[in-house]
């Protein structure tokens, strides 16, 4: 990832990398700079610096009233920060791991999500709670999980899931603006993952999705993690000659649903992918769009879906692995969807 | 002399206000109870027949800028903070005119400009969210407070603790008003609960806390002014237990099997609106003939309301996937 002497000269911007944690921490600190309204809370996000070192240093810049350290109370954290947004505040929460989302998840579910419409359209809930989440850490099974499909089901809010260090940059960016709950799902593995990464504020529209990849094969529509297991996969199958688009929608809610048609069109074939488990994932959802689009009379191959089986995630590391689809898996599907097998 | 004497030498504009915004109150419920009797209604609702004296003497200690939210059952609560009984009928209709253009119904009904976040369907659901706005107020010392309406049930839900706790913690300007009507939908509060007073728990989180005659408006002003003045000062929450009694059923659907109808009478023989009425009278403040023009006045006043809802249009099928996302 070194860049060279010689170019280190120009394109700073361009040649920086840094993490997709130092990315998030940009985006929140150029956020709190620019706006007096935005603030956090969380559990342990003061000098502790957050679970996974997120809010490091950021109490030191902006103090206690803005950083704002909380007891372990999820659902008076997330209602706290609901009830600011409807009062003209900007909160970001930080819920230590995702699965504690069933402790807030009144709060989100039938508070956040529903009081606009409720109201008759009177005011709005400006708010983000950003939340680690999947597996790979060996956490297991309640610190392990998936579950962005749950909050997807839900009208009134909004959720995110970015690959990279620079999509998570301009997303969160995008996200604390948005004057709607946003769920920003911020995958483990991918906190020390380096990109580049432009320092200046930037913003990438929730509703926008990215091709990583661009092939004429076959689709893999992947989120999170899963975006870069399927590039390591299109690289492998480029030397079977299997031309691969990996196609990351960023956000599940609102779904960018005319570049995956699109992309299907073109290759007439694809997979769907992610970490979650597999029933009654938001793949499912995915899936049933391209089957009910226009691609409809383009595809090839059935619609294939890849998740993680349905078990809790156990604690040892290869039973943990074989729970969610690896490159492999990911390689055999193309080859079924390419071969009609 | 009582601590509470202070209320009768308000100007008598003041007092005759109070009086008709429980007479409001009273008739508002009243009216929706026998529509919701007669089919005229649908959906369900919960009325605060009995319990008057809370939400209005409540509400009459604060300023325009501070805020509430409200419960299920806080037809009360809305009216005391200022809303237009015409759209709230008409809310209950499922009107266009309505507060939430008819998508809310009973359960739902906010007052934004006037301070009313709302009322709650989630039990306990209110709290968290009345903690926020006081975040709000302290973070951008806009200088208001905001009062936190629950129920004896909510006093059991761990969003109530949280919630508290933080406040409590944060030194937050909110004012936790638990109105004890006994009963949750059919579970006694003695079943419920260990302690005696709700307003107990208040030791708990380090805040103070105080347990007054709900049915008192007097007590209940009383009370609350000093609440207020401790809050607004920057001392952190307090939390009140207002005992009192609703009336009729949990909602629409009650054979309220779980109580006697001499418990009932016993309640209604402490009526809080009789009892600030006849005190009003007995000080001369107002005569006879002035109490039974409010009483009527309000009264004509709802079946105006009444007419208001009826005449609304029925909200637009377009509207349907409105105000979903800002």
């Amino acid at each position: 990832m070194q860049s060279s002497a010689v170019n280190s000269s120009n394109d700073k911007e361009t040649a920086r990398s840094i993490t997709f944690a130092e990315a998030v921490r940009e985006a929140l600190s150029q956020e709190m700079r620019e706006d007096q309204d935005v603030f956090i809370l969380g559990e342990d996000i003061g000098v502790y610096g957050g679970a996974f070192g997120v809010t490091r240093g950021m109490i030191e810049e902006f103090g206690p009233e803005r950083i704002r350290n909380t007891p372990i109370s999820e659902a008076a954290i997330t209602g706290a920060a609901i009830g600011s947004a409807l009062t003209g505040m900007k909160p970001v929460v930080e819920l230590q791991f995702s699965d504690f989302i069933t402790i807030a998840m009144d709060q989100l579910a039938n508070q956040a999500a529903k009081l606009r419409y409720m109201y008759g359209g009177k005011g709005n809930v400006p708010m983000v709670l950003r939340t680690p989440s999947g597996s790979g850490t060996g956490a297991a099974a309640q610190h392990s999980q998936s579950l962005e499909a749950w909050v997807a089901h839900i009208p009134g809010l909004k959720v995110v899931q970015p690959s990279t260090a620079s999509d998570a940059k301009g997303l969160l960016k995008a996200a604390i603006a948005d004057p709607n709950p946003v769920i920003f799902y911020e995958h483990k593995l991918l906190y020390k993952t380096e990109g580049h990464v432009p320092e200046e504020a930037y913003t990438i529209p929730l509703g926008q999705a990215d091709i990583k990849r661009e092939g004429t094969d076959v689709t893999i529509v992947a989120t999170a993690v899963m975006v870069h297991k399927a590039l390591e996969a299109a690289e492998k199958l480029a030397e079977e000659g299997i031309n691969v688009e990996v196609i990351d929608p960023r956000t599940l809610v609102p779904l960018d649903e005319q570049t995956i048609v699109d992309s299907v069109k073109k290759t007439g074939k694809v997979i769907v992918v992610h970490e979650a488990v597999k029933r009654g994932g938001y793949g499912g959802e995915i899936a049933s769009m391209i089957a009910e689009s226009e691609a409809f009379d383009y595809l090839d191959a059935p619609v294939r879906r890849l998740g993680a089986l349905p078990v809790p995630v156990p604690y040892n590391p290869t039973l943990e692995k074989a729970t969610v689809p690896q490159v492999d898996d990911i390689m055999q599907a193309a080859r079924d969807s390419v071969h009609r097998r | 002399m009582t601590q509470a004497d202070w209320i009768w030498k308000e100007p008598k504009e003041k007092l005759v206000d109070w009086l008709e915004q429980m007479w409001t109150v009273r008739w508002f419920d009243e009216k929706v109870d026998e529509f919701f009797a007669k089919g005229m209604i649908h959906g369900t609702t919960h009325l605060c027949v009995g319990q008057e004296a809370s939400a209005v003497g409540v509400c009459a200690m604060l300023e325009g800028k501070d805020k509430i939210t409200s419960t299920h059952r806080g037809h009360g609560h809305c009216i005391a903070k200022g809303a237009d009984p015409d759209r709230m009928m008409a809310e209950l209709f499922g009107r266009e005119t309505g507060y939430c253009k008819g998508k809310g119904g009973s359960m739902h009904i906010a007052d934004v400009e006037k301070g009313n976040l709302g009322a709650n369907g989630i039990v306990g659901g209110g709290i968290p969210l009345a903690v926020g706005a006081a975040l709000t107020s302290k973070m951008r010392q806009e200088g208001y407070i905001t009062v936190c309406f629950f129920g004896d049930g909510a006093a059991n839900e761990g969003s109530f603790h949280e919630a508290v706790n933080l406040a409590a913690i944060w030194d937050l300007p909110v004012i936790f008003v638990c109105e004890n009507n006994q009963y949750g939908m059919s579970g006694p509060v003695k079943d419920m609960v260990k302690i005696e007073n709700i307003a107990d728990r208040a030791s708990g989180y380090g805040i103070p806390g105080h347990v007054v005659d709900g049915n008192s408006l007097p007590e209940v002003m009383t009370v609350m002014k000093e609440a207020v003045e401790y809050t607004r000062n920057g001392h952190g929450p307090v939390l009140i237990e207002a005992k009192t009694y609703r009336w009729k059923g949990h909602s629409k659907s009650d054979a309220k099997k779980y109580r006697t109808r001499e418990e009932e009478k016993e309640w209604k023989d402490k009526d809080p609106i009789r009892f600030f009425q006849d005190a009003l009278i007995e000080r001369g403040i107002i005569t006879q003939e002035e109490a039974e023009t409010v009483k009527k006045e309000t009264k004509a006043q709802i079946e105006r309301s009444v007419e208001f809802a009826e005449q609304s249009p029925e909200p637009s099928e377009d509207t349907l996937l409105e105000d979903v996302y800002a």
